[in-house]
Order: C-alpha cells, then sequence, then structure tokens
C-alpha cells in the first residue's frame, strides 16, 4: 500500500518534522512516509536528493547526521548511515557519485566521500567556513560547488581534492573602498557550459565562468532587497528563478540581467525551489506549509497543497510526470473517440451555405479541442436547433 | 395628455406636474422623449417576459435640487412602506403555519461567508500537535520557563506612549519597562538573554500615538509585528474599575483558528504565567475577528450561578499582524514565515488568514 502510493507521487519534500512528504499532482493526494514511530525534531530534513539517475531512491540528510535511504519503489526506508556529529552543523549539501557513493557536506565546510562499505569517509576536504550550500554539477558528476557567508564559491573535483579547481574572486570594492560582503545562499550549474550561478544574502545573482580568464562574476543582477534564499534553473538555460526571505519568487534573464516576471502567493520565506527537467513548471516550498506549484509560461499557480509542517526541500520526479500525463492523454483519446461517435450519430442539419460552412468549421475543432470546449458548443448547437425548430 | 397615456409611476409624475406648471412646456419635450422610450421598453419587456415593472425614470435626472431631493424622499418611503407590507405579509403567513413554517433564514455576515481555509487546524492532527508541542514555545508550555518581558518603546517616546507602556506593564505580570535610550535592538537582544528575559515588546510611536508593536520571543523565538490601533488609556475608559491588582490574570485566546492563528495565539499566551490566579478575578482577552485582535481587561464577579458582572479595567487596544519573521528581530535578514501582502491577500473580503 505504501508501494503503490509512494509510487505515484511525483513530488518529494522533507519537512522540519522528519517526515517525508510525496504529492500526487494528478491526483492531489499528499502522504506521509515516516521511519520512526515517533517524530523528533532531530529528523529535521535538511538535504534531499536523488541517489541515481533513474530516481527510484531518496536520500536523505537530517539533522542529528544520518543519511536515510528511501526506495520509492518499496515505499519506505532502506538504510540508514551515520555521516557525521550533529554538533559540526546541519547538511548543506548532499549529492550522490556513480558507483554508490555518496558526498556530504555539513555546516562547519567538511565535505567528505562516503563508500558504501566504510564507516570512514574515502575522502574528505574543507571547504571553509559556514558553508551554506553544496550542489553537485548534474553533467560532470565528480564536480562539486560550495559556497556560504563570507566564504566564496568554489568549485571542487573530487578527484584532486587538494585545492579547489576554481575559486571566485570577492567583487571590487565599492565607491567607498570598503570589502562588500559577500553570502552566497544557493548556487546551480548551467547545463551545456561550465557556468555557475550563485544568489547571495545580499540580494543579488552572480554567474561565474570558470572558462574565462575573470575569477569576478561575469553577470551581476539584484533583486528586492531582502536576502534570496532558492535558486533553480528552467530547462531553457537562458532564465533562473530565485526566491527570497520574504516569499516573492522571480525569475530573471540571464542575457540581459532583467526580472521576467514575478510569481506570485508565497506568505512565507522560500526554502526550497526546483524547476522540472522537461516541463515549464516549477515547485516552491517554504515556511508558509505549502506547497505551490507554478507554470513557468504564465507565471500563473497550478497547484497549492497544504503540508502541515514547514518545508526544507523539494525535489521532482521526471519520469511519474510522463506516467501521468501519458494516462491522462490515453483517457482523453477514448473521451474523444465517444464524442465523435456521438457527433455521428446526430443528424446533420441542412442549413443555409452560410451556416454551413460554420458548422463544418466547428466541427474540425471541436475535434482538436478539449472536452470542455466541446460541450459549450454542444450546447450551443442544440440552442441553436431549438430556436429553428 | 401626458399624464393620462402612461401608465407609469403616476404618482411622481403627477406631483411633478403640480409643482412644475409653468414648465410643462419644457418638460413636455422631454416627456415625449421619454414617453417613447418607455413605450419601447415596455414594447420589449411584453416580447421577452411577463408584465414588467413600470419603467420610471430616475430621480437624478431632475436638475432641480429641492424637488430632486422631494423626490428621492418620497421614493425612499415608497420602498419603506413596501418593504414593511411585505413584512409584515410574511409574519402573518408564518403565524398561520405556525409549527410547519419553514425555519428562520440566517443572515449572510461576512464571518459566514468565510472562504474555507484549509490551514485550520483540526484538533486530532498528530502531526499538527507535535508540531506545536516542539515548536519554540514549548518551554514555556512544559513548565519550564517563567515569562519575563521587557517593555520598551522606539527612541524618544511620547506622553501617550509611554504612559501605555506603564498600564502595559501593570496588565502583564512580571513586566519591566525600560527607557531606549536609542540603542540598536540587535544589541539589546542579547544582553536581554543574558539576563533571562523571555519577551521584548517594542512599541513603536509615530506623531505622539503608538502605532505598531514588535513582539519577541527571547531565547531564539519568533517574531511578530503588530500594526496597533484605537489605544484607548484607563482614564479615557468610561466606567472602568479600579486599578489592575497584582495577580496573574486569566487568559482568553477567542477565534485563533488556522495554523499562523495557532501560531499567534501561543505567543499571545506564553506572556503571561501559566497559573492564573483566580483570587484576582481579573482577566485578559484576545479575541481576533477578521484578522484584527482585540485586546480587552476585565475584572469580573459572580453574582449568582448564572449571572456574572464585568469591569473593564485597563488600556486597550486592536493589533494587526504584520508578519511573523522566525527567528529573533532581524528586519533585512531574518527568514519570513508569514507576511502581509495587501495586494495577493486583502483582495478578497471573505478570506481571512489568522
Amino acid at each position: 500500500m505504501m508501494a503503490d502510493s509512494s509510487r505515484l507521487c511525483s513530488v518529494w519534500l522533507g519537512s522540519e518534522t522528519g517526515i517525508l512528504k510525496g504529492v500526487s499532482l494528478g491526483r492531489k493526494q499528499a502522504f506521509n512516509f515516516c521511519n520512526t514511530r515517533q517524530l523528533s525534531r532531530d529528523q529535521e530534513v535538511r538535504a534531499l536528493c536523488w541517489a541515481d539517475p533513474a530516481q527510484s531512491e531518496l536520500l536523505l540528510g537530517s539533522v542529528d547526521g544520518t543519511v536515510r535511504t528511501f526506495s520509492t519503489e518499496k515505499g519506505a526506508f532502506t538504510e540508514a548511515r551515520r555521516c557525521g556529529e550533529p554538533a559540526e552543523g546541519c547538511f548543506t549539501g548532499l549529492a550522490a557519485l556513480s558507483g554508490s557513493a555518496t558526498v556530504t557536506c555539513v555546516e562547519c565546510g567538511t565535505l567528505r566521500v562516503w563508500r558504501e562499505d566504510s564507516s570512514e569517509p574515502a575522502t574528505q576536504l574543507h571547504a571553509g567556513q559556514n558553508v551554506c550550500r553544496m550542489r553537485q554539477s548534474p553533467v560532470h558528476r565528480h564536480k562539486v560547488a560550495t559556497g556560504g557567508k563570507d566564504n566564496p564559491l568554489k568549485i571542487w573535483d573530487l578527484q584532486r581534492p587538494e585545492s579547489p579547481a576554481f575559486t571566485a574572486k570577492n567583487l571590487r570594492d565599492d565607491w567607498l573602498d570598503l570589502r562588500r560582503p559577500h553570502w552566497v545562499r544557493d548556487m546551480a550549474f548551467i547545463p551545456d557550459s561550465d557556468k555557475v550561478v550563485t544568489c547571495t544574502g545580499y540580494h543579488q545573482v552572480h554567474v561565474f565562468d570558470p572558462a574565462s580568464p575573470q575569477r569576478r562574476p561575469v553577470l551581476e543582477v539584484e533583486y528586492g532587497e531582502y536576502p534570496l534564499t532558492a535558486l533553480s534553473l528552467p530547462p531553457g538555460g537562458q532564465s533562473v528563478v530565485v526566491g527570497n526571505t520574504h516569499g516573492q519568487i522571480a525569475v530573471l534573464d540571464l542575457r540581459k540581467g532583467a526580472v521576467r516576471g514575478c510569481l506570485k502567493g508565497l506568505a512565507g520565506g522560500v526554502r526550497a525551489l526546483q524547476c522540472h527537467s522537461s516541463q515549464p513548471v516549477v515547485a516552491s516550498c517554504g515556511l508558509d506549509r505549502f506547497l505551490r506549484v507554478h507554470s513557468l509560461e504564465d507565471r500563473k499557480l497550478l497547484h497549492k497543497v497544504y503540508l502541515k509542517s514547514r518545508l526544507n526541500c523539494v525535489l521532482l520526479a521526471s519520469r511519474e510526470e510522463a506516467g501521468q500525463t501519458a494516462g491522462e492523454a490515453g483517457s482523453q483519446e477514448v473521451k474523444e473517440e465517444e464524442e465523435d461517435e456521438v457527433w455521428d450519430a446526430m443528424e446533420r442539419v441542412e442549413e443555409a451555405p452560410k451556416r454551413k460552412t460554420t458548422t463544418e468549421e466547428e466541427e474540425e475543432e471541436e475535434q482538436e479541442e478539449e472536452e470542455v470546449k466541446k460541450k459549450s458548443k454542444k450546447k450551443k448547437k442544440k440552442k441553436k436547433e431549438a430556436f429553428e425548430d | 395628455m401626458d399624464i393620462t397615456e402612461v401608465p407609469v409611476s403616476e404618482d411622481s409624475k403627477g406631483k411633478k406636474k403640480k409643482n412644475k406648471k409653468p414648465k410643462m412646456k419644457s418638460k413636455a419635450g422631454n416627456g415625449e422623449a421619454e414617453k417613447k422610450q418607455q413605450e419601447v421598453v415596455v414594447v420589449e419587456n411584453m416580447e421577452k417576459s411577463e408584465p414588467a415593472f413600470p419603467p420610471s425614470f430616475s430621480v437624478s435626472e431632475i436638475k432641480n435640487k429641492q424637488r430632486r431631493h422631494f423626490m428621492f424622499m418620497k421614493l425612499k418611503q415608497e420602498k419603506r412602506k413596501q418593504k414593511m407590507q411585505l413584512k409584515k405579509k410574511k409574519k402573518k403567513e408564518r403565524e398561520a403555519l405556525g409549527d410547519k413554517a419553514p425555519p428562520k433564514e440566517v443572515p449572510k455576515t461576512i464571518e459566514n461567508q468565510r472562504v474555507y481555509d484549509e490551514t485550520v487546524v483540526d484538533p486530532e492532527d498528530e502531526e499538527v500537535a507535535f508540531d506545536e508541542g516542539t515548536d519554540e514555545f514549548s518551554a514555556y508550555f512544559n513548565g519550564l520557563t517563567n515569562p519575563k518581558v521587557l517593555i520598551t518603546t522606539s527612541d524618544r517616546p511620547r506622553g501617550r506612549t509611554v504612559r501605555f507602556c506603564e498600564q502595559l506593564a501593570t496588565v502583564i505580570p512580571n513586566a519591566h519597562v525600560y527607557y531606549r535610550r536609542g540603542l540598536a535592538l540587535k544589541r539589546v537582544i542579547p544582553q536581554c538573554i543574558a539576563r533571562d528575559f523571555t519577551y521584548l515588546i517594542v512599541i513603536n510611536e509615530d506623531r505622539k500615538v503608538p502605532n505598531g508593536m514588535v513582539l519577541c520571543h527571547l531565547p531564539d523565538g519568533p517574531t511578530a509585528h503588530f500594526k496597533v490601533s484605537s489605544v484607548r488609556l484607563r482614564k479615557e475608559m468610561k466606567r472602568r474599575g479600579k486599578d489592575p491588582t497584582e495577580h496573574s490574570p486569566e487568559v482568553i485566546l477567542n477565534n485563533f483558528t488556522t495554523r499562523l492563528g495557532h501560531s499567534i495565539g501561543r505567543l499571545f499566551a506564553a506572556l503571561f504565567p501559566q497559573d492564573p490566579q483566580f483570587v484576582g478575578r481579573q482577566v485578559a482577552t484576545f479575541h481576533n475577528q477578521r484578522d484584527f485582535i482585540f485586546f480587552r481587561f476585565h475584572r469580573y464577579i459572580f453574582k449568582n450561578e448564572k449571572r456574572v458582572g464585568i469591569q473593564e479595567l485597563g488600556p486597550r487596544f486592536t493589533l494587526k499582524l504584520r508578519s511573523l519573521q522566525k527567528g529573533t528581530f532581524d528586519s533585512k535578514f531574518g527568514e519570513y514565515e508569514w507576511v502581509l501582502k495587501r495586494h495577493e491577500m486583502d483582495a478578497c473580503r471573505r478570506k481571512f488568514q489568522l
């Protein structure tokens, strides 16, 4: 039963109470998956990621330093592993490497690579103090980026853990020759290139290019007056979605550096954003205990789900969505066939030539359009017939 | 001629003609045009539906103010008369039916029409109960700490605000008022924590009147920012009792139903000590209605088992929540759990957040 519900879920969220929540948007249902009988704040989920590219397993990092594995096929937690002490700080990043190895990063800056079998880290490196986030490059799985408060963006190559492959330089001193403060909150790797986008606690968005000789940001965009806490890249690659502590989510254009539009609805600070890998849809979750799914094209709210605890991280499943849409398309096709039969059964009304063309056009349009519009046109046609009768 | 042909609101037209005999000629032109319109209207009405309501031209078309006013008063009287007649008829019918009469209709109010809010807390919900049980107030609600409140104002407060703070300090037990002296709140907070304060209240003043309140729960708790309005100090209250005594009051929290409402309710509850002294017969009420929180402070006395007398003491004010921030006061870099966004949230008159 749990396995069925876990297979349906297309959005996975980690909450502050330690519960893993799965939401099925098509059916509008939310499911709670919990490890222990008793809930406790120690289990607060801080980091969430897919354990494998096939997206059949999830890795959850909790405050007490354990990394748990959840299988979506079975609908249960399969493993738990101790990967660090709670004294070092919470998990700020979790990633999975090929060969069933996990990379974890904690707030005090220690980045560790854990192999499946041993309880000691295979590789360990220090990424400075106060790391806020660690992310893995989707293209090169061994590259990770870290950044934090007064801790500039560093890109590490896990095969050469001695020193970072790229360290960003701080911005130029301002007009009073004072050092600009620097606080990297979240970052993402832009696909098809080496560039990295970061968002800062001083409401700036920076784009860094390790390939170019300059270590300062290539592009700088400012948005709002509050710290930007979350960042996500939609599939196009030309824009970025950012969210801040006031609940304002905006889509920024990376070519020009302008704000394309805002997504409305959130009342609390944004904790995590995730864009879907193929559809123009973005899921956001935050401190107001709601999961909201917006469409990126018209920036409208598609779904809003109340989940009773504050939410820390969100993950979208790409294959589940496809399954759902295939199912829906199938049902639509079936319904269209039924409609066609109904139309064929109805007698053709012999009307003036002008009217005939319109009815033909209407029929063609109906075959292409969806049910709702068909129904309304049916009513119109019936009304027309009644009127003439 | 015009009067007899048009079977429409003869009274009004008749009166008009009486008053305006010399002006009949000028009005005749208008009358004809109106008559034609009315005929057209009447014809259309007959085509479409049953006997249409006699179309009367609106009172606002009369240019003379005195006559317009007179016609309007008459119109209102007519309407009132018709309403009374309808009511009497309904009452008669109701009495005639006796027991079989349909139940009285409940009038629609904005509270009745409130949009369904999915965040309303279900008392049996485990997850929410756990969330509340382990949040920042758990130390207070488990009886581990006693509230100790620090009340201060924005810089250089004026008389009314100072008196308000003093009166608040008498209402809330174990409260201390301190002069602000231009100190930054972020520096004040660590000092308060060191001295074991559990709450910090900052009353903001604008133009000699208190208009805002920041309520910060101290160890690391949420900070709520309210807009304060309608402040009535003790001497402005009519029929008030004597000054409140040192007994801890009981606390009544009304109508905090949603999850956000629960958080705010707990915020207020943690201001007062957990064990109220019933000897003192004092009660502080926080009543939430339509997202406004009304604070009242009363002393009650039971005259007999069913009747209670209450005397209002103490200040009275109204609060409206503007933002709830997780963590202590940090307006620039803090994370907000809820922010009032007027254009989005105040658009619907029937949707409330608390």
